[in-house]
């Protein structure tokens, strides 16, 4: 019995490794006749193409579960769609952590033989700077990071979007929501409250809900809002407990700059409404979600392939803007939203762009105080070094300027009207 | 009564002997191809693939190039590393799940000497007393466990569990100190990087494979080790033949936490530079089975590690390559070791058929 036992797994496992090498070398084939057939039909293929061997590596912090990194494949498949790059000319890496293995798969990107390489989380910087010593004929951009422009690195690009501006038109839509409850009688509280929950008391999270909540009070001039943070940049759970626990201390209206379900889902359960982030959640919260503002990374990717395509520089710290359509809203949701915001959002938005609308505008009286006084001027920590230095004065001209002197926010003014519920993050 | 009598069992089961060794190894190696086999089909009617292109991707995100040779080498040593960590409780019966919380202690106390010592002092010097801190922190993370284990009887899969979201939490809060930007991310530091001799995981890969050794020789020729064991197999026992039980629970988490300590100072030292609450990455529980399957010889512990990483680190870029969620990973790693666990049974047992034991007779 033992021997027959033993006879039989020997032969099963003798069997196996006969199917796999034979199978393995027809595969080999198959596949290298592919490639060849591959590059054959690009190079017919138009202009852009004719770059076959050009290969673009993304490095993404999770995968397609949290709504940020979603948020950056959307831009990846609209650019290569865009640009008619193959699949083989696109390798993304999921789940890579902000540590070693940042840089190590980096520079297995560059054994893959790609030629921009593109990191999208804060984290993720200085590995990246690691690996763009290194390997200096290879592009390396980072979304959100701010050590591009004083690094010197020809070869190192950092990348924002002017995301107050859409968070602002996202305000603007709450502000007119609450308006709507207000005259319906539904206010919860004397004056209309938003509910916001933040991931870390962080100059991009005080940047996003400062401008959301200034949207608002540009349409509904009373309304206050209370900040809860998770501590954490993705914790489901966290978020919707935050969620859950705004809604209860009476808040008509959430929004969030969190990247998962959890405050949306929390807010369609007790039939909240939201303004989301990152894309819109209108299948899994028709009731509630009114809109959402994101960055479409679609246009950078555009710019980093074309440029390094035709050998051109990629912008050292590029700022995506309404205009290059980096910030955009999704689509309102009529069954949530107030009557008539999709066209005051139209209007907002030609103001903003043609400059007459301001975000964080600090000349109109009493829309930005900071302990009751105005915010006449402001030093920002732009430049990253190890003290933290506040180093550049960023409010002139009656407004305060974001992300011109870097892409990254640098926003971090606690304003009267927002309330903190818990700063220790 | 007669009815059951006459209605014989098709099969029974019966306990073996002791296995060969040789013999035992064939079966557990067919149950890897086996469970190979059946991922491989599995891709085949789910994702459609061809089984062959698994194993393929399988080979080329582990071995096909030199550098992920290198990063699977790398890997490989951080997982035995903690694995090495937490034999000798596990092999005491004292359930050590806090290697997550011991390693990530030793993490943070290697980057608070690279913050404040950072530049005052010869980098030699300074990786000495990363080294000597770590050690110590992860050694106070595991003793704390085993004083209260030893004194009052406490549980210690609890109490190690809990010291994991302690340690969790105190990462979280130096990151909030030592970043007053606010975004908790610390980023690389420049001081205390483990000199690169070789290649740059060549000094990490080289102190484990000599813990390796090391842990070996502790476990089966050390008086230690033997007590380890006695108490491991009865604690009666051992107050019998004259062992302080709890000195040895207390001494043996001491050189757990140690070793935890010196995982956590490679990874600072000679890979992250930095520290992040998941800096562990889940590995202080992973390395648990391992140990676990190697029946807690070090040396066996080089293979199951490497069965582990090469499943994770092959999978991850099969699951990239077809655009399917990195989850993939932890699906196969789970039918891969529920084949080589179940495989124990025809290790233990035999299947006697009973019509064929009726002919012999």
């Amino acid at each position: 019995m033992k021997k027959l036992l033993s006879i039989v797994l020997a032969l099963i496992m003798l069997v196996s490794c006969f199917a796999l090498a034979a199978c393995g070398d027809a595969n080999n084939d198959a596949k290298d006749t592919d490639a060849a057939t591959d590059t054959g039909a690009a190079d017919t293929n138009g202009e852009v193409n004719a770059n076959a061997d050009f290969k673009l590596g993304v490095i993404l912090l999770h995968d397609e579960f949290s709504t940020y990194d979603l948020n950056f494949m959307n831009g990846v498949e609209e650019a290569k769609a865009a640009l008619g790059l193959t699949d083989e000319q696109v390798i993304m890496k999921k789940n890579i952590p902000e540590s070693d293995a940042c840089y190590e798969a980096a520079c297995d990107l560059v054994d893959e033989g790609c030629n921009v390489i593109f990191a999208d989380s804060f984290g993720h910087e200085t590995y990246m700077i690691k690996a763009a010593k290194e390997f200096t004929d290879v592009q390396f951009c980072h979304a959100t990071g701010t050590m591009a422009h004083t690094e010197g690195l020809a070869n190192f690009h950092n990348a924002f979007a002017s995301i107050y501006e859409g968070r602002y038109l996202a305000g603007v839509a709450a502000g007119l929501k609450l308006n709507e409850i207000k005259e319906a009688g539904a206010l919860k509280g004397d004056v209309p409250k938003m509910g916001y929950v933040g991931a870390f008391t962080y100059a991009e999270v005080m940047s996003g809900y400062t401008s959301f909540y200034l949207g608002a009070k540009s349409v509904c001039p009373d309304v206050v809002m209370d900040v809860q943070f998770t501590g954490s940049w993705y914790d489901e759970n966290a978020e919707k407990s935050a969620a859950q626990a705004l809604i209860a201390a009476g808040c008509d209206l959430i929004s969030q700059h969190a990247d998962s379900m959890g405050a949306p889902t929390a807010c369609e359960e007790a039939n909240i409404p939201n303004v989301s982030y990152n894309g819109s959640t209108v299948e899994d919260c028709p009731n509630t979600f009114i809109v959402a503002s994101r960055i479409n990374w679609a246009p950078y990717f555009e710019l980093i392939c074309k440029n390094t395509m035709a050998g051109e520089a990629i912008p050292t710290d590029y700022t995506g803007t309404i205009a290059t359509g980096s910030v955009v809203l999704t689509d309102v949701n009529a069954q949530a939203a107030a009557a008539g915001t999709a066209e005051k959002l139209e209007e907002v938005k030609a103001g903003l762009l043609d400059g007459s609308v301001k975000v964080f505008d600090t000349a109109t009286e009493g829309f930005i105080t900071v302990g009751g006084a105005a915010l006449a001027s402001y030093m920002a920590d732009v430049d990253t070094d190890a003290a933290y230095e506040k180093d550049t004065e960023v409010v002139a001209d009656g407004y305060f300027h974001e992300s011109e002197f870097r892409s990254a926010p640098y926003f971090d003014v606690q304003i009267d009207g927002i309330t903190l519920l818990n700063s220790a993050y | 009564m007669a009815n059951v009598k006459k209605h014989e069992p098709l099969f029974h089961i019966v306990k073996r002997d002791r296995m060969p060794i040789w013999q035992s190894l064939i079966i557990r190696l067919a149950a890897i191809v086996l469970g190979l086999l059946f991922c491989g089909l599995l891709c085949n009617i789910i994702l459609d693939v061809k089984p062959m292109e698994l194993y393929k991707t399988l080979y080329d995100g582990v071995f096909g190039t030199e550098r992920r040779i290198w990063k699977m080498a790398k890997d490989l040593a951080v997982l035995l590393c903690i694995s090495l960590a937490v034999t000798p409780a596990f092999k005491m019966k004292f359930w050590n799940i806090g290697a997550e919380g011991q390693v990530l202690m030793s993490c943070l106390a290697a980057v608070a000497c690279t913050i404040y010592f950072g530049g005052k002092m010869p980098n030699w010097v300074l990786l000495i007393c990363m080294a000597a801190a770590s050690i110590l922190a992860g050694m106070i993370w595991a003793v704390i466990p085993a004083i209260f284990k030893a004194k009052w009887d406490t549980n210690e899969t609890l109490f190690t569990l809990m010291m994991n979201y302690v340690a969790t939490q105190l990462v979280a809060y130096f990151l909030i100190v030592w970043v007053p930007s606010g975004s908790s991310s610390l980023g690389e530091q420049a001081f205390g990087h483990m000199p690169i001799v070789y290649h740059r995981y060549f000094i990490l890969v080289a102190v484990v494979a000599v813990l390796t050794i090391f842990m070996y020789i502790y476990l089966n020729y050390f008086k230690q080790g033997y007590e380890i064991s006695v108490v491991g197999e009865s604690q009666k026992t051992a107050c019998y033949i004259g062992i302080n039980v709890k000195t040895v629970i207390i001494r043996t988490l001491i050189v757990s936490g140690a070793l935890c300590g010196i995982a956590g100072f490679l990874i600072v030292s000679a890979l992250d530079h930095s520290v992040t609450t998941d800096a562990v990455g889940g590995r202080g529980f992973t390395a648990i089975m391992v140990s676990w399957l190697a029946k807690f010889n070090p040396l066996i512990m080089v293979a199951t590690s490497f069965l582990i990483v090469f499943l994770q680190q092959g999978v991850y870029e099969f699951a990239n390559d077809y655009g399917i969620s990195t989850a993939f990973q932890n699906i196969i790693v789970g039918i891969i070791l529920f084949f080589v666990i179940g495989c124990e049974f025809f290790i233990n047992y035999k299947i006697m058929f009973t019509r064929k034991e009726v002919a012999k007779k």
